[in-house]
């Protein structure tokens, strides 16, 4: 097996300490819980000089979740947010998402940060480099063209498949972004910029997939309650006990009587973003029907882009993400 | 690169080490601790065979370096017999001729032993869901996985 390449590991135990070695350090990787990143040191994807552990970090291993609100900090543990007794009270949708990643070992060493930051994966860049070096690297790493899509001219089509962005996406969640001079505030559906279907040329090339400036990183992840609100994630994979999603979908609606009030829907695993489905408010107003169904079909199929990504093939993962949200609407309207 | 100097506890005993920034906890714990028990299957957290516990969390022993067991108290394998007094999920292995080649089955006996750890009465379903991340190439899971819900009855009646 391949050697990880030379570098430094940073331990700061302080979120100044951070800033502190970022400012050290400005190429500087950070390292969550290892489990994306590692990998693709292991493979040659990446070669940072200074990997900065996030983990022992004691402002953002912080976790609240109550009827109120959730706020997460970015280097809590994926196993502790999937069994925190308030996440999965209030906040189902996240907990479900968080119980569904990998398996035992992954989330009970990546982070919420991590999870969000994901880098986004193919066939083809998510192998060893012996073996991108034989296929002629692609243009996420060194090459020039994207496998998926030879003629894409730039555009890269690797996808997100990061499961805790789409639960969070249909809760309205911002995300607090730390520099060195301060903190903003983003919606998280904002933090993600890889290629969508609406993007003109020049714009969203999918190798950038994050809305994070050089020396900008996620602090925390927060959620404001709405009153009602049901919410739920499922997601099709290859093995159903670990293995990254051929579609996730996470629903958020809310029911007042036999009326469809409130409607979010969101899928991973796709496009070389997580999608909130945009149009659903539409859906919204009356029973939930075969006008809601058909629309929420057309709605899916019009906003997913799976292309030649992983082995099962586009159209096979557009149908399953119709068929996850539809299931999962009726089952959260039935209560 | 400056060798980081990291104390950490290994099966109840203290232990100090030295360590490159890039040597997993793997390659510590099999080339400087000498505790080879912990195997190196892919090297990418896919297969399993590293399982080691870090502070009783399991963890694939392949993606975490050396650096970050400072202060941690560490599981593995070699911890898991008293002296020579097999541990029951060991003894339920051997019964139920629950490996072939061997390679896989430190890392299946950890992982089931944080298992039982947290789930003493586990179903079916929920051993294969925890064992998802172990692999093994003879494919003997069948009886690894009677191996486990026997031991856990075992367990639950001593």
């Amino acid at each position: 097996m391949e050697a990880l390449c030379e570098f430094q590991v940073l331990s700061p135990t302080s979120l100044a300490g951070v800033l502190e070695a970022r400012t050290a350090h400005p190429q500087a990787q950070l390292l969550g819980g290892g489990t994306d990143l590692v990998v693709n040191i292991r493979r040659g994807i990446v070669a940072p000089a200074v990997l900065i552990d996030m983990t022992g970090v004691a402002e953002l291993r912080a976790i609240r979740a109550d009827a109120q609100g959730l706020e997460i900090g970015a280097s809590v543990r994926l196993a502790e947010v999937a069994q925190h007794p308030g996440v999965v009270a209030h906040y189902p949708v996240v907990a479900e998402a968080a119980a569904s990643i990998a398996g035992p070992t992954h989330r009970n060493m990546g982070t919420v940060g991590g999870n969000l930051c994901l880098d986004t994966r193919c066939i083809f860049y998510n192998q060893s480099q012996w073996w991108r070096s034989a296929n002629n690297h692609c243009l996420k790493t060194t090459g020039e063209i994207c496998h998926v899509a030879p003629k894409s001219r730039g555009v890269c089509f690797a996808t997100f498949s990061g499961d805790l962005a789409p639960a969070l996406m249909t809760l309205d969640a911002e995300v607090d972004i730390q520099h060195a001079a301060g903190k903003r505030t983003l919606p998280l559906r904002d933090l993600y910029i890889g290629h969508a279907r609406h993007d003109g040329s020049g714009q969203g090339d999918g190798k950038h997939y994050l809305a994070l400036q050089p020396g900008e990183f996620i602090a925390a992840v927060r959620v404001t309650s709405t009153p009602g609100l049901r919410s739920g994630y499922d997601k099709i994979r290859i093995r159903r006990s670990i293995e990254y999603p051929v579609a996730g979908v996470a629903v958020a609606l809310r029911r007042v009587g036999d009326t469809l009030a409130h409607l979010r829907v969101a899928v991973t695993g796709t496009n070389p973003r997580p999608v909130l489905l945009e149009g659903t408010e539409a859906l919204c107003g009356g029973a939930l029907d075969a006008r809601v169904f058909k629309g929420l079909d057309e709605l899916v199929r019009d906003q997913i882009m799976s292309m030649k990504t992983t082995f099962t093939p586009g159209h096979y993962r557009r149908r399953v993400a119709g068929v996850l949200a539809r299931r999962l609407v009726q089952r959260l309207f039935a209560g | 690169m400056a060798k980081h100097h990291i104390a950490a506890v290994v099966n109840g005993d203290p232990v100090e080490f030295l360590c490159e920034p890039g040597d997993t906890l793997l390659d510590v714990l099999r080339d400087a601790l000498g505790l080879t028990g912990t195997k190196e299957g892919c090297s990418t957290g896919d297969c399993g065979a590293c399982s080691v516990t870090v502070d009783g969390r399991l963890v694939c022993a392949c993606l975490m370096l050396g650096v970050e067991a400072a202060g941690t108290s560490i599981g593995t394998i070699e911890g898991m017999a008293n002296g020579e007094e097999l541990h029951p999920l060991q003894r339920k292995f051997l019964e139920h001729a629950a490996l072939q080649c061997g390679i896989c089955t430190p890392g299946f006996l950890v992982a089931a032993k944080s298992l039982l750890e947290r789930s003493p009465d586990p179903t079916e379903t929920e051993v294969r869901y925890w064992l998802a991340g172990n692999l093994c190439r003879c494919t003997g899971y069948d009886k690894i996985v009677r191996a486990v819900l026997d031991a856990a009855a075992e367990m639950r009646g001593a």
